[in-house]
């Protein structure tokens, strides 16, 4: 290609007119590919969310958002009650264990370990742990916990440990991120005062990067609120709201898609649809609460 | 960012007997939180190494009976202690490449507009476009594929394989009885679901090149798509490679999606339009039930086994190679 560009005469690089036909072309092609790449996905985009929220909003109702789902998933009636408050409390225990840990560890490789061995080799590993698959990670739940020697069986805590574990590595990189953004001036100057390095990053740098680090949280949330395949052998499932975190299972919004959508019945299907919508706007509304706090914090930061 | 000094200058110890304890205390608690700190940073490696210990531990048995028929075996039954995974290795690597196959050039095609082509004010919007892509479920793609797709799908495969299928060489892949939930609906769903992290890393990695030897080549006269070709797909090729492994690990992982639409078919067959099976479809099918028979628990932990090793082979090389090419992309 540069060598074809060379060869032309320089006056005539200047003019759109002077390009040869098939360079015109394949730039033409090229642009096409982009701009239909674009085109393309906004295909799945639309139709699952068109489907999601016709299908959906066609059993929404209170009465599907506040009742407990019926024993026989072929059963028309009941709600999804339970399955809302399963993954309510599921993402929620999952946080409690995953965010403080996460942040910690990010804390180790933003203010001490920097650009250590061990920092990288942890950093590295930790993309890596993202790309552990979700149901591995399930299994490893079970084994060590519902089904190991300790007979804790399935439940709520068994779930959360297992969300928990995919939510590590997502916080811990979005938290670094955070930390990275406050300014080195601000340690020196706590440092300066004769603060010691902890109560540095206490005072000073977690609370700059506070809202940085909800943000990221929220979105780790978000993607946990949508995983099925670490639940699967980890809670069991149940049809009415669950609290006892660690001697119940529990079901939660993907877990009842996931055996809905497998039921032939029209009932079950129709609750795979409304279960879907009410697991979508929750992600939404995670991710919408993350992006309301980072826009702040962006603001601030100025 | 500017670099931290490593060890700040401690204020001095002995400055006087007033306050020595609390200072000596002080400095105590500061010792612990780096501990803990570090102990948190350690817990990511923990999880790894325990992940890969217990499941090979629990896995043994499987190994240890079937031995390398157990990755070269294609009959799996249950009822006859009979064990063999090659067909759920080649389910999910038929299934993912299908999947990088559509992905590479909607990938490639969306990163490059954002970044060469769309004004200003219209990158946002396709960035959030491909956000909405990643914020779906899998479960959600798995019931849209399984209730809407399905259907068409296999009418249109028919269509295919009655025309397209009847060309000697094509019929392999395409000809046959076709099926709604296949390998290709899997791969073509699976497409979608990855395209959002090869367009996250392929954008990051564009926008490593820096804008001088673009406007260089664009001054020479180029082409837009002849700059592209000259200064940006050279220096990005290699980040290129690692987001699309990286794409490749998501797909080989992925579970609940391809256990809704692959049509749970223990088969080795080269036609695309057939139901099959992969590693992770299985496990999420079969762990449930299959806890009475220690063998059989044993083999499907086996499966998970080979799928984790698979998963992180790819990702350390595609991380690496990714790093690697941000890093000097931006030192260049």
């Amino acid at each position: 290609m540069t060598a074809t560009l060379l060869d032309r005469d320089p006056e005539a690089w200047f003019t759109e007119q002077s390009l040869s036909r098939s360079r015109r072309v394949r730039n033409a092609i090229a642009t096409t590919w982009m701009v239909g790449a674009v085109a393309v996905a906004l295909v799945p985009v639309a139709l699952i969310a068109g489907y999601v929220a016709v299908k959906g909003a066609k059993v929404m109702s209170w009465t599907f958002l506040s009742k407990n789902i019926p024993f026989d998933l072929g059963f028309s009636g009941g709600g999804i009650w339970p399955a809302i408050g399963g993954t309510l409390i599921l993402t929620g225990v999952a946080s409690l264990l995953s965010v403080p840990l996460g942040v910690l560890a990010a804390v180790y490789l933003n203010e001490y370990g920097r650009q250590n061995r061990l920092a990288r080799v942890i950093r590295f590993m930790t993309d890596v742990m993202t790309g552990v698959p979700s149901i591995v990670m399930g299994l490893f739940i079970s084994l060590i916990w519902v089904r190991s020697g300790l007979h804790y069986g399935l439940s709520t805590f068994a779930g959360a440990l297992a969300l928990g574990c995919l939510m590590l590595p997502i916080v811990i990189r979005s938290s670094e991120e955070m930390l990275k953004l406050v300014p080195d001036q601000l340690r020196q100057a706590s440092e300066a005062l004769g603060a010691r390095r902890s109560t540095t990053v206490f005072r000073v740098v977690l609370p700059a990067a506070l809202a940085g680090i909800v943000s990221g949280a929220m979105l780790a949330v978000a993607r946990a609120a949508g995983e099925t395949a670490p639940l699967l052998f980890t809670i069991g499932t149940a049809s009415s709201l669950s609290t006892h975190i660690f001697s119940q299972t529990n079901t939660a919004l993907s877990a009842q898609i996931w055996y809905n959508a497998q039921q032939p019945f029209a009932a079950a299907q129709d609750r795979a649809w409304g279960a879907a919508l009410t697991l979508i706007a929750l992600v939404f509304l995670c991710t919408l609460v993350a992006r309301v706090v980072s826009a702040r914090f962006s603001q601030l930061e100025v | 960012m500017t670099a931290f000094p490593s060890a700040p200058p401690r204020p001095l110890r002995k400055d006087g007997a007033e306050g020595s304890t609390r200072r000596v205390l002080d400095e105590w608690r500061d010792h612990a939180f780096r501990a803990v700190a570090l102990a948190a940073g350690l817990s990511v490696l923990t999880i790894l190494a325990l992940i890969a210990f217990v499941t090979t531990r629990q896995a043994w048995p499987i190994f240890h009976k079937e031995g390398l028929r157990f990755v070269t075996q294609t009959t799996w039954d249950p009822a006859h202690e009979n064990f063999g995974a090659l067909s759920f290795i080649y389910g999910t690597a038929v299934s993912s490449a299908i999947a990088i196959a559509f992905a590479i050039p909607l990938s490639l095609g969306i990163a490059l507009f954002t970044t060469e082509l769309a004004p200003r004010r219209w990158r946002r919007p396709v960035v959030y476009l491909v956000d909405l892509l990643a914020a779906i479920p899998s479960v959600v793609y798995g019931l849209w594929a399984l209730a809407v797709l399905k259907n068409p799908a296999q009418h249109f495969y028919q269509h295919i394989a009655n025309t397209i299928g009847k060309v000697p060489g094509l019929s392999r892949l395409f000809g046959g009885q076709a099926q709604g939930a296949s390998f290709f609906t899997a791969g073509l769903v699976l497409a979608v679901m990855i395209t959002p992290i090869i367009t996250a890393i392929s954008r990051e990695v564009f926008s490593t090149i820096p804008q001088d030897d673009k406007n260089a080549a664009l001054a020479m006269g180029a082409t837009r798509w002849e700059m592209l070709r000259a200064t940006v797909f050279p220096r990005a090729r290699s980040g290129i490679v690692g987001a699309v492994m990286l794409g490749l690990g998501r797909a080989l992982g992925e579970t609940i999606l391809v256990a809704l639409i692959i049509g749970s078919n223990h088969q080795i067959t080269s036609h695309l339009f057939k139901p099959g099976d992969s590693l992770a479809a299985v496990i999420a099918h079969e762990f449930g039930e299959g806890s009475g028979d220690p063998t059989y628990r044993a083999a499907l932990i086996g499966l998970a086994v080979l799928l984790f090793v698979f998963t992180i082979v790819i990702n350390v090389a595609a991380r690496a190679i990714a790093n690697r090419s941000v890093h000097t992309g931006s030192n260049a």
